[in-house]
């Protein structure tokens, strides 16, 4: 009994010690990224690693990395975070002391990224995250995190502004605008949220519907009834992809009439795919867009972006895959310009990026944050994404108010 | 099911055992450096398989909310060691643009130790609480109620703005920068989860060894008759979960401090993670046994990492198979398995002829 | 909270509409109750992956009816590609259970059968581990994305004035009428065919049943089966109403538990009952306290049932069990 426990106990630290992989080893440096390819956010999670692979293939493809005269190929090791934090921390720390990766790429959403970002910070880890906005990652002094995305507060904060505007024409003020809400109970979204609640306060318009939707939202038909009762001016949906989808659905069965709807991962949800007409005048934030005039020499154009996607992996790319391409772009743009993948080199570089790609002009401030890029506002016209706003990249002007349902 | 002998519990090869792992484990971390955060995982497990066993094994009530102490200690030290030294509201609100707190070493500890032993009381009186009214239920009433349980506090709090609701909040940082700093952490609370692992199982084994264990299992076995003998069951029932729900608080503010950011769903009230999972462990190790729990602990933990880093993709389709095998065919886990096999060495006597 | 209650009295007609919506939807709940009752009363068996079965059907609910291309084998190079344009999810409602049949008798004959004489924890363990393994390989082998049955059906807008609009959803009365054809067959197969005879003496007493020369293992294959195509049926019109995703069944199992627990076993009507009733409550539910609760209003509204049943048994010195 007695000897049996000791094997198991040594067994078990034998196995656990895992594989071994050094960052460079030949003539290759591995990256290492937790990614959810389980659990509730594994629909993103699948855009995020298809962005990653891509780049990588594409890299490689061209020759790799040259640094210090030497070419590198890139690697990723991945690990599956199942969409919990804890979990997501713990495969950082795999990552670091027993895999040996210096570089990690981030995982889907801004609470997983919020678990892991204190890891890298305390191994002085660079890591380059392209899929958590919320703006709280860029309070804590970071060091080590740089992030390619806008934060969360800029996602939707164009649709208020929208709606201003909208009052104006219509000879009301501003303050008279109604809005209500219905957000996801999770950093991300809450994040949103917050910063929907400030716009407002600075037109003073008000807030009439505050809803928040759990992680494992089944029906909203509720706060969707509750709106209609209320009618707001403006309506406001987050909650990642299954938000998207569930709300589309139930705002066209319910004949919900609301002049205007702006959300979240329109485009990660599929939802002109999925409804046609139904989803029509939709808003939705977004990163990036394919008709962008962004370029880089790895992909081409941002068309081009979509073009390579679509042909390796069969759908066109959301921005969630977009932005994870570019996390890795960064990557090889700061191990060229350091000439050594030694951490505090690659950070001191990556503090440094000035750049652009096929998503957009990368520039990180003190916290790390992409400054370089605005974020997109599309509406859906004629079953197409159509940039509305900013006015810069605007190809068509805001399809406003929505007809009422029998119109349409 | 026979347990082993009271008498049996304390034998000289149990201390040798016990003294053997206690030394094994206390140079592991000064051994296996790179593995103290998996390792401490591990002791955390095993407290969470003890304190089921408890219920689960002893007294035969199958609990899957056990979960909730655990989170609620986690929760309780996160406001003990944050709300004294900063404006908690403010600090979780959503969208916090504070930073994570930054305390002095004397602040640290200063909000820990407190931290630990409310969260212990928190668990202890929760568990009563719920006592109270879940456990008038039995079988898979009491099972379904407790998963209900479970994920109507994980609920609750992921609602509470206070707890910083669904963003969660984060832990204050513990003393020392830089990797050397988190390797001082992880050591630390290595130890200190160690520390409780060997002081949950002895506590139990003596508990089990007084007239407290034979209670217990009374109930177990039968607990009309038992109740009809005059033992007052309710009593020890809810305190059975009491005790298991102290432990479990403790544990939960030491994995919370582990891990800092703290999650109301995927980290401190973890139901579809850590809740089926200390079942599972005992279930496989061995329900109501003085090894099974920590058995099952090891091979969980050991075939869960290794599923995880080896199987991507597939780790979950591989858990369930396990899953199912392991409670279809080895219903009594494998000390069970074994005390069938080898009767004598569990001291048991088997007349010639009998066969099982 | 007192204002929502305000704003639902203030409008009767978006409180009928909430109701009626709720009622709907409940039906599909009740099938799905329905089925787990069936398991539970005959085998002794707390079926786990119930939500599973629903998410399995809803996929071939969504695969029916959305155009799609299954490249068997490495992207690159496919093995075997397959193509499909994509039909009304109505057909996935003979489709679905067909497979869904097949799935329950391979579980049974795998797994299940293994369970029957054992206790109830055994058997909540075992079909838990089932859950967590379709859940992974629905994620693997069909998608991660979150789909939708696509059916092109609208909405009738039956009451639309001053007072607000009424506006009832074509897939939501098709659900509650399935419901009910469902469970007028299935009362009918179970009272008055031999094969439902059978079941029923099954359940009653297995061993009386075996010595009259019922072949009991294969009553319980049936029964497993029949559950899991009624699941089958169900998600479908999940598919068709809501969204799916791999890994979100669970939900549909805690609520099947509630509804059996609040109707007692073997009673068909009461299931019924209880999941239209679950269904409005929530809705009002929603608004009331608020959509982040649907989750606690649910699990707290078992706990309360939990409690009361065994406090009305405690007063005759019995116990839930």
């Amino acid at each position: 009994m007695r000897r049996g426990l000791l094997f198991a106990l040594a067994t078990s630290v034998a196995l656990t010690a895992g594989p071994a992989a050094a960052k460079v080893e030949g003539d290759t440096v591995t990256l290492g990224a937790a990614i959810s390819l389980t659990g509730k956010y594994s629909t993103n999670g699948k855009h995020t690693r298809n962005g990653y692979d891509l780049a990588v293939k594409k890299i490689n493809a061209a020759g790799g990395v040259k640094v210090a005269g030497k070419s590198y190929k890139l690697k990723i090791v991945y690990y599956d975070d199942e969409s919990r934090g804890a979990r997501g921390a713990q495969l950082a720390e795999r990552l670091i002391n027993q895999d040996k990766v210096k570089f990690l790429l981030g995982p889907y959403s801004s609470g997983l990224t919020k678990a892991i970002a204190p890891i890298t910070e305390k191994y002085k880890i660079p890591m380059v995250e392209a899929n958590g906005a919320s703006r709280s990652l860029f309070t804590k002094g970071y060091k080590y995190l740089f992030a390619v995305l806008s934060t969360s507060e800029q996602y939707l904060a164009s649709s208020v502004a929208l709606l201003a505007e909208r009052a104006k024409a219509m000879g009301k003020k501003p303050s008279d605008m109604k809005i209500a809400m219905a957000f996801e109970n999770d950093p991300f979204s809450q994040d949103i949220r917050a910063g929907i609640i400030d716009d407002a306060k600075k037109y003073g318009m008000k807030i009439v519907v505050d809803g928040k939707l759990p992680r494992d939202l089944s029906d909203m038909k509720g706060i969707l009834q509750k709106v209609k009762l209320v009618k707001p001016d403006l309506l406001v949906i987050s909650g990642h992809a299954k938000g998207a989808a569930l709300a589309i659905r139930q705002i066209a069965a319910l004949r919900l009439n609301v002049p205007m709807l702006a959300m979240t991962h329109c485009d990660s949800a599929k939802v002109i795919k999925k409804y046609g007409k139904k989803a029509e005048y939709t808003l939705c934030a977004s990163q990036w867009a394919p008709t962008l005039t962004y370029k880089d020499d790895v992909f081409g154009s941002a068309g081009d972006f979509a073009k390579t996607f679509n042909k390796a992996y069969g759908y066109q790319p959301p921005y969630q895959a977009a932005e994870s391409a570019a996390a890795v772009l960064v990557f090889a743009d700061a191990f060229r310009r350091a000439g050594s993948f030694d951490t505090d080199k690659v950070r001191a570089a990556l503090a440094a990026t000035q750049m652009q790609t096929f998503y957009g002009n990368i520039k990180f401030d003190k916290t790390g944050k992409n400054i370089a890029k605005p974020m997109v506002l599309y509406q859906i016209q004629d079953g197409k994404y159509v940039v509305v706003a900013p006015t810069k990249w605007a190809a068509a002007k805001p399809r406003l108010p929505i007809p009422k349902w029998g119109k349409r | 099911m026979s347990s082993g002998f009271a008498t049996s519990r304390f034998s000289r090869g149990l201390i040798l055992t016990c003294v053997v792992l206690a030394i094994l484990a206390a140079v592991a971390p000064v051994a296996l450096p790179t593995l103290v955060k998996q390792m401490t995982v591990f002791w955390v497990m095993v407290i969470i398989a003890y304190t089921w066993d408890t219920m689960g094994g002893q007294l035969g009530y199958n609990s899957f909310g056990n979960v909730v102490f655990f989170g609620a200690g986690m929760y309780a030290s996160a406001v003990l060691q944050i709300a004294p030294f900063t404006d908690m509201a403010a600090y979780t609100a959503a969208g916090e643009q504070g930073g994570a707190l930054v305390l002095t070493n004397a602040q640290y500890f200063a909000g820990l130790l407190p931290g630990l032993l409310v969260a212990a009381g928190v668990g202890f009186l929760l568990a009563l609480i719920l006592g109270f009214a879940i456990l008038r239920l039995r079988g898979h009433y009491f099972a379904i109620g407790t998963l209900a349980a479970g994920i109507f506090v994980a609920q609750i709090v992921a609602n509470w703005e206070y707890l910083g609701a669904g963003s969660g909040l984060t832990m204050p940082g513990f003393p020392g920068k830089g990797a050397a700093g988190d390797q001082a952490k992880s050591t630390f609370f290595y130890y200190l989860c160690f520390g409780l692992a060997g002081v949950t199982f002895l506590f139990l084994q003596w508990l089990y060894s007084t007239r407290f264990g034979l209670a217990a299992n009374a109930i177990r076995d039968d607990e009309d008759k038992a109740e009809a003998m005059g033992l007052p069951t309710g009593r020890y029932k809810i305190i059975a979960w009491a005790i298991s729900g102290f432990f479990l608080g403790i544990c939960g503010a030491l994995y919370g401090n582990f891990v800092i950011h703290v999650d109301p769903e995927d980290v401190a009230f973890d139901g579809a993670g850590l809740g089926v999972w200390m079942v599972l462990m005992v279930v496989l190790g061995g329900k109501g046994s003085l090894w099974g729990p920590l058995i099952g602990a090891v091979l969980f933990h050991v075939t869960k990492e290794l599923l995880w880093t080896y199987l991507l993709g597939l780790q979950y389709v591989v858990l369930g198979l396990l899953v199912i095998v392991i409670v279809v065919f080895f219903p009594e886990g494998i000390v069970g398995w074994l005390r069938q096999r080898f009767p004598n060495r569990f001291g048991e006597r088997v007349e010639a002829g009998e066969v099982r | 909270m007192l204002e929502n209650i305000q704003l639902l009295l203030d409008n009767p007609v978006a409180l009928l509409n909430l109701l009626l919506d709720g009622i709907m939807i409940g039906a599909i709940f009740a099938l799905i109750a329905y089925g787990m009752a069936l398991v539970w009363g005959v085998m002794n068996i707390i079926n786990l992956s119930q939500g599973e079965f629903v998410i399995f059907g809803g996929f071939i609910g969504y695969y029916t009816s959305t155009d799609w291309t299954l490249a068997i084998g490495p992207s690159a190079s496919p093995w075997v590609s397959l193509e499909w344009g994509g039909i009304s999810p109505l057909w996935a409602l003979v489709i679905a259970p067909l497979i869904l049949y097949g799935i329950g008798r391979a579980f049974y004959a795998l797994v299940i059968f293994r369970l029957v004489d054992r206790d109830l924890f055994t058997s909540i363990l075992a079909t838990f581990g089932i859950s967590i393994f379709l859940q992974q390989l629905m994620n693997g082998v069909f998608t991660a994305e979150d789909v939708i049955a696509q059916h092109g059906m609208g909405s009738w807008v039956l009451v639309d004035g001053t007072t607000g609009e009424l506006v009832i959803e074509q897939v939501r009365v098709i659900a509650l009428v399935f419901a009910v054809i469902v469970g007028a067959v299935l009362t009918f197969y179970l009272r008055q065919t031999r094969g439902g005879q059978a079941i029923r003496a099954v359940a009653q007493d297995a061993r009386a049943a075996r010595i009259m020369g019922i072949n009991a293992d294969q009553v319980y294959a049936r029964t497993y089966a029949l559950n899991a195509a009624i699941c089958g049926a169900a998600g479908v019109l999940i598919s068709m109403t809501l969204v799916i995703h791999a890994f979100s069944g669970l939900i549909y199992t805690v609520r099947a538990f509630m509804i059996v627990v609040i109707a007692g076993l073997g009673n068909v009507a009461g299931v019924i009952a209880a999941g239209l009733g679950l269904g409005a409550a929530e809705k009002v539910a929603d608004i009331v306290i608020g959509t982040s609760y649907q989750t606690a209003f649910i699990t707290g509204l078992l706990l309360v049932v939990l409690l009361w049943r065994s406090l009305r048994l405690g007063r005759q010195r019995k116990v839930l069990r």
